[in-house]
């Protein structure tokens, strides 16, 4: 199996994210092993909000979800808010996976 | 060590995906890994020489206080910083995107290529990001 | 050689100005440097296999525009060269779109079948 990076810099607020949702909770009952890397307005739903559910429940379906540091820093977005399951990670996360050989994927 | 590929489309102050793209860069090279960036469609303009800085007169600051690093001056930066530490960033801009759009004047360091370019480059990459416009 | 897959999703971006899509225009490029790649069209992208797609006529200040993109032509032309073209049928489906509207030679792929299709390419890259 392999290990897929979904780099999603899109947010719910604007765009209709269930599809990618879908798709790494596919890839994840494939039996692979999936990051959602959450960058740029992408962090927004890691503030404990309407639209954060859904994470939380990926991250119940098998799936990792990092949040950018510096993008939740840039947008005041505070460790303490953080929806269940998803964690802060430094965009090296992002790195090591390509150096890694991840399928990543940018959305 | 790896070799890294990354296409990029977006232009300048267009979307927060260049900054992403520039710190992606920049932490690949800090981990000691190579890098390629092909730069597609209107990223052809991140290397282009005449851009200038302004002062901010909203924020009072004068040019020198404003201190605003231009996208060439961030590739520029980073093209050096590899080259000192011993690493290697190749910058290719799209031939023919650079023409469409008239800034064939690109900072040293920044080349011409095609799309032939990348795919060898991706090819003899661990691995290739493709950072799209949408 | 990696395998590729070049996962178009984006549509109608800047096809007039270009007179191509991009992303369609580089796969055509890359093929044509010898490399390997399959496409999936998926969200608005799959109204690139429509058949009867016509950007022409634009003309600004006398300034006409001679060579308009066709889309569909170079979906068809990719075909002809050996490049798998397939499309996320439920995407089509949502907006309408039924098998026959399509060029020859478009394969097509479920929304549910993507992990699978994914997990045959070393790298997907989305546009």
């Amino acid at each position: 199996m392999a290990q897929y990076l979904l780099i999603e810099s899109r947010d719910p607020f604007e765009f209709d994210l269930s599809q990618t949702r879908a798709l790494a909770q596919g890839l994840a009952r494939e039996g692979n092993e999936v990051t959602l890397f959450l960058v740029q307005n992408g962090v927004l739903p890691a503030r404990r909000s309407s639209k954060s559910a859904e994470l939380t429940q990926l991250t119940k379906s098998g799936v990792r979800v990092l949040a950018d540091g510096f993008s939740l820093r840039q947008r005041g977005i505070a460790a303490a808010s953080l929806a269940s399951g998803v964690q802060s990670a430094d965009l090296d996360v992002v790195v090591d996976g390509l150096a890694s050989g991840h399928k990543a994927i940018w959305f | 060590m790896a070799n890294l590929t990354f296409l990029i489309m977006d232009g300048p102050y267009e979307n927060e995906r260049t900054v992403t793209a520039f710190r992606l860069v920049d932490s690949a090279l800090k981990k000691g890994h190579d890098v390629t960036v092909f730069a597609y469609e209107g990223a052809v303009s991140l290397t282009f020489a005449k851009q200038a800085p302004h002062a901010n007169a909203v924020h009072g600051r004068d040019l020198a206080q404003e201190d605003h690093p231009l996208p060439k001056d961030w590739a520029a930066a980073l093209l050096k910083t590899a080259q000192e530490n011993g690493r290697k960033l190749e910058w290719v801009n799209c031939g023919l995107c650079v023409d469409e759009r008239g800034v064939g004047e690109a900072i040293p360091g920044a080349k011409r290529g095609s799309p032939g370019d990348f795919w060898k480059a991706a090819e003899a990459s661990q691995n290739a990001l493709v950072i799209a416009t949408r | 050689m990696a395998r590729t897959l070049q996962y178009i999703e984006g549509a109608y971006r800047a096809n007039i100005e270009e007179q191509d899509d991009p992303a369609v225009w580089i796969t055509g490029a890359i093929k044509g440097a010898g490399g390997d790649l399959a496409v999936v069209l998926a969200g608005n992208a799959v109204n690139y296999a429509v058949k009867g797609q016509d950007a022409s006529g634009l003309s600004f200040g006398g300034r006409a525009q001679t060579q308009p993109p066709r889309i569909a032509d170079d979906l068809s032309r990719l075909i002809a060269k050996g490049v798998e073209v397939s499309l996320v049928a439920d995407d089509a489906a949502e907006r309408g779109l039924e098998r026959t509207a399509f060029v020859e030679g478009i394969r097509t792929v479920s929304r549910g079948e993507l992990p699978k299709l994914f997990a045959g390419y070393d790298r997907i890259f989305r546009w």
